[in-house]
Formats: structure tokens, sequence, C-alpha cells
């Protein structure tokens, strides 16, 4: 396997952008992300994104997002219908087979123009479920239960999480709910989604992210500590709600083994969970112990842009692998309802 | 080609039709994934990875159906990943999936792409109107036709030989029993007849909107080497993109169409796709785009294209047929369409083509898809014997 | 600059997706008409409910007929739930408050998806028994089962009422799913800016930063380099026709006029792109490449594309193929 790192990564985000529409909010992130990177746009070798048309209330409307890019002269570019974290997972392939050397990977989407939670809805099986109209909160609120019964843990402890992601997001300059919040804060909200309250779920946020991979001497020519990749897998469980085991993340446990989590010690983690039992599900899943920081930067508890959600918290990892703080690090990104799919990337620096 | 050897050991396909009324969308991808799985003489738990594409979730109205399919292609505690590139989309599809055995990371892959529109219909689909963009008054064919009128004006092309393709490739697929369209009684006369849709394209000029899905299982060369069936290796693979809309665009024959079509042959060792090549399956939706094609693609030199259709040389008995399974034309499941003439081709070289198999020669097939406004381009090149 | 520019935009497919289920969930299906709950036994002896067309662990098909099929519930169990205290109109099959649950029926190893009308979340919890109240007309549809209520100890659940097949019915083969999404979605400052142009009677276009070329009805970037553009650039409402088809299909949009209509490519004087207009005032037989068109404004301009009616000749002599050879 070829080695590859991740050598630059920017974000945007806010609650609502009214202005700008997803191609002019794209457009800065990009050309910072590549800027970032040192390598032109000309000398990319390969570039890949992860949107959804049915966010952006329309269909072909990923095209719109190629505008951002200037794919000209013609590019090698593909695109996922799922979070950015898979079109990365497409462009380390494609460096894998030794046809590119460098790749520019981006998400985007705005989950304020639409009724995100029930969007998702239309993932659920079509002749079963959909019909019935559970939302996204509907059926994670029902794996929270779940999940509380069969562990044994609490509300506080939801809590704990929902307010330690709003502390954290305070040095974040992408969270849009951030605060200095502790546990009971949290319990004085009234429970609107049983037994999930507002904090334990992520705000609505729109946003855009970039990444640029580039392999082995590339990287390092370009980047003073490049994050490399030294694991990176996904897996899937079966989709009906009523045949998973849902008080158990078995794909992301099984990614993580896959991943080689478990090979050394792990400073941080970002997951990508998107309600407050769901981090908690997840560090067990991974096997992440006291001694990691999980989601320095808030998480999707503080900052959430779909579609871009999952790339975000590979790039958190790399970016605090640059600095320094971290030497090795699990970045998590999850697919579908109640942690369906579950991909797990971990990064690490030059010993 | 980048990186190891990758093989063909599985193809399987639907019967395409107007309207799949006997299965759920499960039903139709299995019934070609199964297909595809007997023909590699494996089962669902041979399959290390699943990657599907299909074109918007808003033919169907199921948002990111992989989650949904996940059980159905047998892709419990496997990777899998659903690819979204347009028209293009089943060529882009079969090049992540080979990718994942080029790269080494999986051994065999499943891939899958599948279209039921029948549940919505495809003209709602393709010009959903959105608000602050321009009016779409003349739906898809619309924003082709005039493409085509500038192509005839540029080559000076006569009027009909646009109805010679519908003609070819409507005859091609009476052949294939998985076409959609079967008119046995199609002749220049009928085509040069056929309600005149958006002038110059006639309705026997447009392809058909189907129900149907296809499906591969590709393997690594230890794999395909063990395969008791016949393979095709994959000898290139490309992909490229432009922008929609730029200044002075030619759109009649994109640049990037050109740049794909360029690194594919460079990676096969094709010099001369005319010759190279004992057979083309490529994407042509409205009949003109078979000479507009045959001159992007380097067939021949520009301007040409017409000559060579006009000629018969991509007739199944002229020397370089293009669309011997009857093609686009003859069945559009649209996100399908790019990988059924991924597959048609391997099944060429494979020597599996039954009553539309050509005659091998070379023993190499070339493969294309492209979608969006001519803007997203797919290709590879298949071949009967191992790559150099 | 103006108000950020927002619309609402409604996707929905008209009329409902219309589904066809094929054998296995059709079987399901016409048992819920039936008032009973099918399930099917997997080869591990594992029971499904409801049924899909294939074992959820193994892939492996199941048979729509055969002798796996076995009659589960009605009573179930609840293995979770939530309490939705404000149902979604329209959407959600109650309208008062409610819990959507995951419900064990007797008899079955897997969970169904569905409602439980119980009053409060209180009269709920994880173990509740419950039995399906059916609906009294039924379709073959998952909400033949208005919802599950709670059962006492030794209470009866009550049974369907019985269906009464119509003259000729057959099984259920397909369901019609309405999926009606609501937006609000932004133009972008660009196409905000040029929409604005219109209302004034103007067309706006943007340099691009890189190189002379202009965008009439930019929408922000220079597709070429990515690059955002901001040099303002007032494009002539006229040009010339590059290419065109002539529409036969009467219907195909709302704003379509009478068939035949041309729908060209139109080369705007001052610009470097083209884009699609509707063209009038003539004889569509008359309609070439070359000829000069411009632009019939609305009596009243709005900012959006209602205030460019049509493309009309203006009667000067056509444009060289030279000038626009390149804009198709």
């Amino acid at each position: 396997m070829r080695d590859v790192a991740v050598i630059s990564f920017v974000q945007s985000a806010v609650a609502r952008d009214a202005v700008h529409n997803e191609v002019e909010m794209l457009v800065p992130t990009l050309h910072a992300a590549m800027a970032e990177s040192g390598i032109p746009k000309n000398e990319i070798g390969f570039v890949c994104s992860g949107s959804l048309d049915y966010l952006q209330g329309g269909p072909f409307a990923f095209v719109s997002g190629l505008d951002a890019v200037g794919a000209w002269p013609p590019m090698r570019e593909s695109h996922v219908e799922m979070d950015a974290a898979w079109a990365l997972y497409e462009a380390w392939v494609a460096i894998q087979t030794g046809e590119v050397d460098s790749a520019l990977v981006y998400g985007f989407g705005k989950s304020s123009t639409g009724d995100l939670h029930e969007i998702m809805t239309l993932q659920y099986d079509p002749y079963y479920v959909a019909p019935l109209w559970p939302s996204m909160v509907d059926v994670s609120a029902m794996q929270a239960r779940a999940y509380l019964d069969a562990s044994g843990r609490h509300e506080d402890e939801l809590a704990e999480v929902a307010a330690r992601a709003q502390r954290n997001g305070r040095s974040n300059p992408y969270a849009v709910r951030a605060g200095d919040v502790n546990a009971n804060d949290v319990l004085a909200q009234p429970v609107t989604h049983d037994p999930l309250r507002d904090a334990d779920i992520a705000p609505i946020t729109d946003g855009t992210a970039a990444v640029v991979l580039a392999a082995g001497e590339l990287a390092r020519s370009r980047c003073e500590r490049p994050a490399w990749i030294r694991g990176l897998d996904h897996r899937i469980e079966a989709h009906s709600l009523g045949v998973r085991d849902l008080t158990t993340s078995e794909s992301t446990r099984a990614a993580a083994a896959a991943a080689g989590v478990a090979a050394g010690e792990i400073d941080i983690a970002e997951l990508h969970a998107q309600f407050s039992h769901e981090e908690l599900m997840l560090a067990e899943a991974i096997g992440l112990t006291a001694n990691t920081v999980i989601n320095p930067s808030g998480g999707p508890l503080a900052s959430n842009p779909v579609m871009s959600a999952g790339l975000i918290r590979i790039g958190e990892v790399a970016r605090r692998i640059w600095s320094g703080e971290a030497g090795r690090g699990v970045a998590h990104a999850t697919s579908g309802p109640c942690l369906q799919q579950n991909l797990v990337c971990v990064l690490e620096s030059d010993h | 080609m980048a990186g190891n050897r990758v093989g063909v050991v599985g193809v399987g396909q639907t019967h395409h039709r107007a309207a799949r009324k006997d299965v759920s969308m499960a039903g139709l991808v299995r019934e070609a994934a199964i297909e595809a799985l007997e023909d590699a003489d494996m089962t669902w738990s041979d399959i290390d990875a699943v990657v599907i594409g299909k074109a918007p979730d808003m033919f169907e109205g199921v948002a990111m159906p992989e989650l949904y399919l996940s059980d159905a292609l047998g892709a419990v505690g496997k990777p899998m990943m659903r690819v979204h590139t347009a028209g293009s989309v089943g060529g882009s599809t079969s090049i992540v999936a080979a990718k994942l055995v080029a790269a080494g990371i999986h051994e065999r892959v499943l891939t899958v792409a599948y279209e039921k529109q029948s549940e919505s219909n495809a003209t709602w689909g393709l010009s959903v109107p959105m608000p602050f963009a321009a009016p779409l008054v003349a739906g898809a064919g619309g924003y082709f036709a005039p493409l085509i009128r500038a192509y005839m004006y540029r080559s000076g092309a006569p009027r009909h030989i646009g109805h010679l393709v519908a003609v070819k490739d409507r005859l091609a697929a009476l052949r294939n029993p998985k076409a959609h369209l079967h008119l046995p009684d199609i002749d220049l006369k009928t085509v040069e007849e056929s309600f005149l849709l958006w002038d110059p394209l006639r309705y026997l000029d447009v392809c058909p909107s189907s129900d149907g899905a296809m499906a591969m299982v590709l393997g690594s060369e230890k794999v395909a080497d063990a395969s008791a069936g016949s393979v095709a290796w994959v000898h290139g693979m490309a992909m490229r993109s432009e922008p929609t809309m730029f200044a002075r665009r030619d759109q009649i024959n994109p640049q990037a169409g050109k740049d794909c079509a360029k690194d594919v042959y460079a990676q096969a060792g094709i010099t001369n796709p005319r010759d190279d090549f004992d057979c083309a399956e490529v994407y042509v939706p409205f009949s003109w785009y078979e000479p507009m094609w045959l001159e992007n693609l380097g067939f021949c030199a520009e301007g040409d294209g017409w000559k060579l259709t006009e000629a018969g040389a991509t007739a199944p008995d002229g020397d370089i047929p293009w669309n011997p399974s009857g093609g686009v034309l003859s069945s559009n499941p649209i996100g399908a369409s790019g990988m059924v003439r991924f597959g048609e081709a391997a099944q060429q070289v494979r020597g599996r083509a039954a009553d539309y198999q050509v005659e091998l020669r070379t023993g190499k097939a070339l493969g294309h898809a492209y979608g969006g406004g001519s803007q997203f381009f797919s290709m590879w090149v298949v071949g009967r014997d191992k790559p150099a | 600059m103006a108000e950020p520019l927002v619309e609402p935009h409604v996707l929905e497919y008209p009329g409902g997706y219309t589904r066809s289920v094929g054998p296995v969930i059709g079987r399901f299906l016409t048992g819920l008409r039936d008032g009973r709950i099918e399930a099917v036994r997997l080869a591990d002896g594992r029971v499904l409910v409801p049924p899909t067309e294939y074992d959820p662990s193994t892939s492996a098909p199941v048979d729509a007929d055969g002798p796996q099929w076995i009659d589960v519930g009605p009573r179930g169990t609840v293995q979770t739930f939530t309490w939705v205290a404000t149902p979604r109109p329209g959407k959600h099959p109650l309208t008062k408050p409610f819990a959507f649950a995951l419900i064990r029926p007797d008899g079955a190893d897997t969970a169904l998806l569905h409602v439980v009308d119980c009053g409060g979340p209180d009269a709920i919890r994880i173990g509740s028994r419950v039995a399906p109240r059916w609906r009294a007309e039924r379709t073959g549809h998952m909400t033949d089962i208005e919802a599950w209520v709670p059962l006492g100890d030794g209470e009866e659940p009550e049974p369907a009422a019985l269906h009464v097949p119509a003259e000729d019915e057959q099984p259920v083969t397909g369901i019609t799913s309405t999926t009606r999404l609501e937006y609000n979605l932004t133009a972008g400052a660009a196409t905000a800016r040029y929409l604005e142009g219109l209302g004034e009677g103007k067309i706006i276009g943007a340099r691009a930063p890189s190189s002379s070329d202009v965008y009439a009805a930019s929408r922000g970037t220079d597709p070429i380099t990515g690059e955002a553009t901001s040099i303002e650039v007032e494009v002539k409402a006229s040009g010339v026709i590059t290419t065109y088809c002539v529409v036969n299909i009467p219907g195909l949009s709302e704003l379509a006029p009478e068939i035949p209509y041309v729908s060209a490519q139109i080369l705007l004087d001052g610009a470097n792109n083209t884009f699609f207009g509707l063209i009038r005032g003539l004889d569509v037989d008359d309609v070439h490449m070359g000829m000069r068109v411009k632009a019939k404004w609305a009596d009243e301009l709005k900012p959006d594309h209602t205030s460019i009616l049509w493309w009309e000749p203006t009667g000067e002599p056509d444009e060289a193929y030279d000038r626009y050879k390149d804009y198709l």
C-alpha cells in the first residue's frame, strides 16, 4: 500500500447562509484547500466530492459544485451521493492504484433549506417504513432509548456528552452551537424527542469542507508533518431497524478492527456522532479509553454540515497531527439511519 | 492501466422493460446481480465489496438507496459505496469497482447499476423545475437537438444519417433478448415518418425510457485465472469531466471526451480505434450521437463520422460494429446504461454475446458512457487476452 | 445589496411514486389487507417480519410461496420507542401525539416499525404488550394497521374487521407513495443580482477575473478557473442564434407556448456564453442559425425570468458563421 497523507484541510460552517448558494460557499473552501496544499489545481491528480441531491432540492444538483472547481482542462473527477468521507475513500483508492499521486476531496450541503430530518426519511425502506414518515430524529431517539436500556447508562451521561461538545466547540470557529454549558444545563432543557433533548441533537448547519491527499514524497515536499492514513475501512449493516441490534455499532467495530485502530495509542478521536448517545456507542465500538480526547472540535453536536461532517472528522484529526497536538488519531464517519454504515480512518504522524 | 490486473468474471442484466411491475427495487437489482454471480460461479459470500451506481434519487424517490439495498445485495458486513455522476454513472461505477481490485484492496467486487424510473417518469426526473433557473421549455431532447443541428451544419451531414443509426441499433436489438425495444418492422421509412419531436430528432431517433439493472463481478488476476468461464481483462479505464458551460465550449466534440479516449487508448495500446477494436458499445441515446461520437472517440477525422455511419461501417456486419447489443437506443434505464455498455463490451470479448456476438479478431472492445451536458465521460477497454 | 433572494420550492412527484412491490412484499401486504401479519421462517430458523425478498444475513432468496410463511402476532412486544409530542402534519400517520416503536409480534424474531396510540409517554415502555388496531377498510399497505394499542393483562386484541374482497380482486402488487418535501432555496448572490437586473430591464453578466470573457447570467464563478467573479458587466439584450430546435411536443412546461415553437441557443452581444431562449415573432420554418434576435421584455418587469417573454428577430442582416461558430 502506498503512503497517503492528508496535507490540507479547510471547512466552512454557519447555521444558515441565506445569501450564498452552495457553489458560492464552496469557492473559498476549495481555493484555500489547494493553496494550503501547495499543489496547484492543474497538478491535482483527481477530484472527488460528496453531496446529496435531496439536500439541494433537485436532481443533478451536484453538477453545480463543479463550477467551484474550475474543471478545465478536463479533469479526472468523480462524485458519490454520500458523505465526502466516502469521496475521500474513493480518492484514496485512486491514489493506491498509482494512477495519480494527489487528490482534492470536498463535500458541501445546506441543511437549513429543507427539513433535514424529514429528507432523511427517504433513506428508509420505501415499502414498510418511509410511508409512516419516521424522521431521522424519531429513529435515532428509538436507538437512544434501546441503548440506554441495554447499557444501563442514564440520560445524565448523554447530557455530559452534549455539554462537553458545546464546551469544546468554544475553540472551534466553525461551531454553530458552543458555550460554557454543563450537564445540568442540558438536563434543564425539555425532552423534545424522547429521550433526547435539543442539545443531544446535532444543530442544523450549512457548510463545506475540502481536504487534499498526497502520496509519499509529494506529501513530504508539501507538508512539514503529514497526517498519514495508516488505516481506512468502512462497513455497512442490514437496513431494517427491526433486524439490527441497535444497541451496539457492529459495523464500526468491524471497520475499526480492519483499520488497525488497536495497533497503537489513540490520542484523539473525532466521531461523527449526530446524537449524544451515538458518541457513547461509537467510543465503545472503536474501543476508546479515557486516554483519548473525544471530539476536541466539539464534533457534530457543535457543527454538523451534512455531507461534509464525516470528511471534517478526518480533517480535524489531521490538523491536530500537523500541529503536534496529537501523534495518532481516529476519525469516524457514518451514513444511514441509526449508524447503519460506518467508516473508520486512522491517522498518524511520522515517528 | 494503473495497478493490478482486473478481470470481468461475471456479467448479468435484467430484461429491460418500460416498467418492471413484477419486481420491487431490490428484486430488480438482484435479478442482475444473481445472474452475474452465477456467471462467475460465485455466491454472495464470495464477494468482498459492493459498488452501486444510479442516476438521481428523485427518479425512484429513495434517497441513498445503497442503505436500503445493503442486505439485498449481500453487502452486510462489507464495504459498500454508491457513485453518482449523472448519465455516465454506469461507467464510472464500473471504474470505481475496478479500482478496488486494481489497488489490491479487494479480490472480488460486485458492481450494480440500475434505474426503476417507471416509478415516476424520466421526463419529470430529468427536468424538475427549480426556482431561479431559467425555465426549461424544451425538455431533455431540447437540450441535445440544437447541438445535433449544429453538427449537421458543421459536417454537412445529410438529414437521414441519424435515422440510419435508429434502424441499425433496433435491428441489432432483435438479437438481444434482454433489450427493451424489439421493433422487427423498423426501417428508414418508419423512422422518417415517426413524429418529429424536436426538429431534427424524430420519435424513433430517441431512446426509450426503461427500467433495468446491470451487474458485473470483477476479480483480481488470481480470481480470474481460477475462473472456469471466460474473462474480459480490463486493459484501460479513464474518466474525465469538464464544466457544463464556459466561453467557447465545444459541446459537439467535447474536449473531455477526447481526453478520456486518449488516456484509455494509451493505457490499452490502442493507436487506431477503428482497426484495433472488434466493436464498441457507446452511449448513443439520440441517433445522431453515433456520428458525433465516432469523431470524438477518434474513429475517424472530425467531420467524417456521418460518412462512416452511412457507409455501414458501424453495422453488425461492418468493419467496426457499434452497439451490437442494440445500445441505449434500444434500452435506457438511465443509471444502468453506462454499465450496460461496459458489460456488453466485456461480453463481446468473452465471446458470450450469443446471437449478437461479433467476430473477434483483435479481441478488444470499447465501453463508453457520458452524461450531464456532454461533460462527464467514462470509458474502458476490455480484451480477451491479458494486457501486456 | 438587496435582501437575500430565497424562494420556496416543493419537490414532489405529482400523484406519488407508483411502487411495484414484487411477490414477497406483495404477499405480506395482501396479508395485511386480510387482517393478518405474515412472516417468513429463514434457513437458520429465525422468523422475519416484515419479510424481505432475501435473508438479511445471507442474502439468500426468500420464496413468495412455500411452507416458510407463518402468521405472527397479533399481539406484540415493544422493543423500543420514542414519544412523538408534535406529529408532522401530512406525514406522520396520526395527528395526535403518539409513539413510534419497534414492535416484535409474537412468534417473530424481528421487529417491525409502527406507531402506538397510547395516550401519553408514560403509557408505554420497553416490554409493553400491544396489539394492532386494524382499519375497517384496508388496501394492502402498512397503514392497514392504523396503530398499535396497549393490551392489558388478559385482554383480547380486537380482531380485524373482515375484509370483503372486491370483485376480481388480485393480490397486492404495488403501493403509491407521495413524498412532498418543502425547501426555501437561496438564489446565491450572483444569480440574485442577475434576476435583480432583469427587473430593471437589464441583462447582467460578470467578467472572468483571469480572462476577458464575460458570462451573461453568471452564477458567480468563472467556470474555467473556479474563481469568484466580481466585475459586473451589462450585456446587451440582443444577440445571434447559434443553433436551435423546433419543439413539437405539447405541454413540456407550463410556460411553453403552442406547438410548434423554437428553443434556441443565443449568444448575446458582449457575452462569451450562450443560453437557451424561446424564439417568437416569425414562422418556425424561417428561424435559422445566424439570425439576430432581441429580447421582448414584459410590460411589467420583475426580478425573475418572466421579465423576458421571448426573443424576436431584429430584422438586421445575419451574422457570419465565423462570428458564432465557437458558440455552436
